[in-house]
């Protein structure tokens, strides 16, 4: 036990007989397998017009002149928006970096310039979508093109082009992080391992639907209501409203059905900024659905990053001591998140082991590439990614098995709650064991047998393991590290529970579910408390702002919905219940709280049973039948509770404290075989070890794990947004960008351990997004397959077929470059 | 100048209901059911083909309707997701998803059960391989595809 700043523990609720724990039939389905679901593009409003963006065919160019006299003229066109009248009509977005990065101008539309290829720069409207885009071809733009930055390790040589002249350079974040004592740890070492370079590469979650509003204004309260399917209703409105020059109450965020976010909606702020000034602009509703190729080119690539110069200090045994290393952070051509990227990965600094001496130098560079923002794993999956390779890495040079090299280095359960040399405090979970288990699931114990029998086949075998933390409920204090001016700390979300007129349970989130059930699982905590049934939880479908049941930080995003989300459906509910015996009590005659329970949709005298008052009754009295009532009596039935997680300011200067509540925990273990004549590869088998604290609904549980585990192959074998050197996206829609289809599913195998989180109110911990998981075992597999076949070092998060074809051929060029010293 | 015709009338059934409307010669048949017909329940997941979020059975063969023109549609009788329940019990197909758990989002699924609903008229008792060749051209980004294969296979049984 090392810890020094554990938050307050709290108890963990008996599961006996509970909603909770069980697999509860997702109440969201009966419409969604009926095509009833409504989602953002089936909103329609009378006269409403569509909008097209004319995007940038250039990656960096000046914009000489923009003409849309033509197209403003064709038949069937409402109007137009250019960046010369945003920039007339708006403020630049609030930054969230520090200079250089804070200078940055950045509006709805390109101004003066286009600085990646697919930036919007004109938006047209018009009365169908057909012709909306025909009206674009007519807007006239002319373009002096410069030359172009796509390798953010050239981002800042002498003499490359400046992407933003407002933030004197391509640097816009840097930061040194350092924790323990990194010559002591060196001194102390028996090898220096040294590793020239690894690549984490660039691509995202692409959810089906792609983003999309329809915002209507109301000229008379100067209120937009814009319905749509951004994440993060919070962030946006916090990015809206000062750029437009209004109050946030003039902002109507309104959800219901998302198509998938996986963090990729977060960052629409832009465009929905864009909505906004045309429905004003036009006097009409108006309605915007991305295109698949303009989602690929211009929203929420995942971060690209590479680790240079590491340097890890290690004793004979396999014991890790420390690191160092450097990131460099490609974040696109705007900050439209970032450089928060730049301090996320802490939250999982020593990944899942013991090391206590680590260093990373943390540089973020524009290039002329697509944005980058959230996506599922955000920013922590490329650094647990960066720490498996260093595992398998070290082992491999160490001659040390990386079961061995793992369970030497891991975190011990014993240790938990475990602080993190910068201060995180782990809070449950036994690694070695959920190894064991994934191990057990993949019959490791024949894997010598295994592999010969593969070697007869003429194919490689190679085993893989990835272990990662699904860090969730952010400390948004952490944001002061990237930028110390900034006023943001803590989280919250909002839940609102009430008995209405006639006893309906109506339950209120604050929250943007994009798939993950948060109806039936809010159904399930609130069930329990009032003892009912979950058919009798009527839980509102999306996201309103104006129901009243937000806070800052709500939306569905970076794991926490089952702690902040439940957590403040909890808090509703109990303070329904009580207020339930407390009009009971008085309408019984003064009969105190404690002798009454809640019972069979209603409540009555525990001694008496024949003393029932239905949810009906107790409905009906408060709302409409309520002369008598004591004065006093204090009881509305319609409770709002905003959870607060418990969490200091970090310290900035030492860049240390708690950054999240809850580590959810995965281990994976891929089984690969390699044809060596052309690289391909199938996973042959393959364990998915999730632990996430207390289930509130298993089903759905495993349900994430497993589309985590897709994202992860997808990502590990083809996902990639390649850009050419003139920085033309390569894969512009799925044609091009192979996301996993039924044919390429391997067999899956997955299990779960329940280490409840001793620091939230349910023992939940938030999860959702471990699929990095996956990349780190494949990754790990490709690595052991190469093993006497070239010894190639797997040093690029990315091996599609031809990439382990080339290592085969030339391990040492197409691998990593490693070396080993004694110290 | 002679004026081009650029729209023309058309006559469509669409889950045993008749539509007669003026269309636009370039929209394209998911637009038509979607934004002219309301039938919103069939989605748009691509602008290329590949995700079969559009999926719908047009005379007795699965086609993505975002690969067709609404012209086209002359005279065919067209079956949706919205056609798949009765009244308001669902069908086996829908059931099994709903008990695999085998949507997340939602969004893929009316494409999805298209897609099956063809694979079953065509095969009742698809292997395994089976399924997912019949399910190759419809993405899902959520799912990981694990449990529609085993919502299929328990609609088959
Ligand atoms: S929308 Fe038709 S295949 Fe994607
Ligand atoms: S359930 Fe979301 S895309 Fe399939």
């Amino acid at each position: 036990m090392s810890t020094t700043t554990a938050p307050e523990t709290t108890e963990v609720e008996a599961p006996a007989q509970d909603w909770k724990g069980q697999s509860v039939p997702r109440k969201e389905d009966r419409r969604l397998v009926q095509g009833q679901g409504v989602f953002v593009d089936d909103v329609k409003r009378h006269g409403m017009g569509y909008i097209h963006f004319v995007r940038s065919p250039y990656a960096h160019a000046h914009i000489t002149s923009i003409d849309v006299s033509q197209a403003e003229e064709m038949p069937g066109v409402y109007g137009t928006l250019t960046g010369e009248e945003v920039a007339a009509l708006t403020d630049p977005f609030f930054q969230i970096s520090s200079v250089p990065g804070a200078n940055l101008k950045d509006y709805a539309l390109a101004v003066g310039k286009v600085r990646y290829v697919g930036e919007a720069v004109v938006a047209v409207v018009a009365e169908t979508r057909e012709r909306a885009r025909d009206a674009s071809e007519l807007v006239e733009i002319e373009y002096e093109p410069l030359a172009a930055i796509t390798d953010a390790r050239h981002a800042q040589d002498d003499g490359v082009p400046t992407i933003h002249d407002d933030a004197g350079g391509n640097l816009m974040w840097h930061g040194t992080y350092e924790w323990g004592d990194l010559d002591a740890a060196f001194a102390e070492a028996d090898k220096i391992v040294t590793i020239d370079e690894l690549h984490f590469h660039r691509f995202n979650s692409t959810p089906l639907e792609c983003d999309g509003a329809l915002v209507e204004y109301n000229r008379g309260v100067g209120q937009w209501t814009i319905h749509t399917n951004n994440q993060f209703p919070g962030f946006a409105a916090i990015m809206m409203g000062p750029a437009m020059r209004t109050g946030l109450d003039k902002l109507r965020f309104v959800t219901q059905d998302i198509g998938g976010g996986f963090g990729n909606k977060i960052t629409s702020h832009p465009q929905l900024v864009a909505c906004c000034l045309l429905a004003r602009k036009l006097g009409r509703a108006v309605q915007w659905t991305e295109w698949r190729t303009d989602f690929h080119m211009s929203m929420s690539h995942g971060n690209e990053r590479w680790f240079h110069e590491t340097e890890v200090a290690v004793k004979s045994d396999g014991t890790l001591l420390g690191f160092r290393t450097k990131a460099l952070d490609d974040a696109g051509a705007w900050l439209r998140y970032e450089p928060l990227g730049g301090v996320i990965w802490a939250q999982v600094t020593p990944g899942m082991y013991k090391w206590r001496n680590i260093r990373v130098d943390f540089t973020q560079v524009a290039t002329n590439k697509a944005p980058v923002s959230p996506n599922r794993g955000y920013s922590r999956m490329q650094h647990l990614w960066f720490t498996e390779r260093v595992i398998d890495i070290v082992a491999k040079e160490l001659d040390i098995d990386p079961v061995e090299m793992r369970k030497r280095n891991y975190i011990k359960t014993e240790d938990m709650p475990y602080e993190t040399p910068n201060g995180c405090v782990y809070d449950s979970g036994d690694y070695a064991r959920m190894l064991d288990i994934g191990l057990e699931l993949i019959d490791y114990a024949n894997i010598d047998q295994r592999r010969l029998e593969a070697t007869a086949r003429g194919k490689l075998l190679g085993v893989g393991i990835g272990s990662t933390l699904d860090s969730g409920t952010n400390n948004f204090g952490q944001s002061r590290m990237i930028n110390s001016e900034l006023q943001f700390s803590g989280n919250n979300e909002v839940a609102t529970v009430k008995l209405d007129i006639f006893g309906e349970i109506v339950v209120t989130l604050g929250t943007t579910p994009q798939g993950q059930g948060h109806e039936t699982t809010a159904a399930q905590v609130v069930a329990d408390i009032l003892k009912c049934s979950v058919d009798d939880v009527h839980v509102r479908a999306g996201h309103d702002s104006y129901w009243n049941s937000h806070a800052g930080f709500s939306g569905t995003y970076a794991s926490q919905f089952a702690v902040t989300g439940l957590s403040a459906v909890k808090g509703a509910t109990d303070l329904l219940a009580a207020e339930i015996k407390k009009l009971a009590g008085a309408v019984f005659g003064g009969v105190p709280e404690e002798a009454l329970e809640l019972a069979d949709g209603g409540v009555r005298i525990k001694d008496n049973p024949d003393a029932f008052l239905p949810f009906m009754a107790c409905g009906a009295i408060i709302n409409a039948n309520n002369a008598g009532l004591p004065e006093d009596l204090g009881v509305t039935l319609n409770c709002r509770y905003v959870y607060r997680p418990p969490f200091e300011v970090p310290d900035i200067e030492r860049k240390f404290g708690n950054l999240t509540l809850t580590y959810a925990t995965q281990i994976h273990v891929a089984v690969i075989e390699i044809d060596p004549e052309t690289g391909a590869y199938d996973i042959v088998d393959y364990a998915a070890v999730d632990d996430c604290g207390k289930r509130i609904n298993p089903q759905i549980v495993e349900g994430q794990v497993m589309g985590a585990t897709a994202h992860a192959l997808g990502a590990a074998t083809h996902e990639h947004y390649a850009y050419d050197e003139d920085g033309n996206l390569l894969t512009p829609n799925f044609y091009d960008y192979h996301v996993p289809h039924a044919l390429d599913m391997p067999p899956l195998k997955t299990a779960a351990t329940e280490s409840p989180s001793p620091f939230t109110p349910l023992g939940t911990k938030g999860m959702g997004e471990g699929g990095g998981a996956g990349i780190h075992a494949i990754c790990a597999a490709v690595q052991d397959a190469l093993r006497g076949h070239g010894d190639a070092i797997v040093s690029d998060s990315c091996n599609p077929y031809h990439r382990v074809w080339e290592m085969l051929q030339a391990p040492a060029e197409a691998g990593g470059r490693v070396s080993v010293v004694d110290a | 100048m002679s004026t081009v015709t650029t729209s023309r009338s058309i006559k469509v059934t669409i889950n045993g209901t008749t539509y007669e409307r003026e269309v636009e010669a370039r929209k394209l048949l998911i637009h038509f059911i979607r934004d002219d017909l309301d039938l919103t329940g069939s989605h748009i997941g691509c602008d290329t083909g590949n995700c079969g979020a559009c999926s719908v059975i047009v005379d007795g063969s699965l086609v993505k309707s975002c690969m067709l023109l609404a012209v086209q549609a002359d005279g065919a009788t067209v079956e949706t997701v919205e056609g798949l329940a009765h009244g308001d019990e669902l069908n086996k197909l829908q059931q099994a998803f709903k008990d695999h758990h085998a949507l997340q989002c939602g969004y893929c699924t009316p494409g999805m059960l298209m897609s099956a609903t063809a694979l079953l008229r065509a095969n009742p008792h698809p292997s395994e391989d089976e399924i997912k060749k019949g399910l190759q051209g419809n993405i899902c980004r959520c799912t990981g595809y694990w449990n529609i294969f085993e919502a299929v296979k328990a609609a088959s049984e």
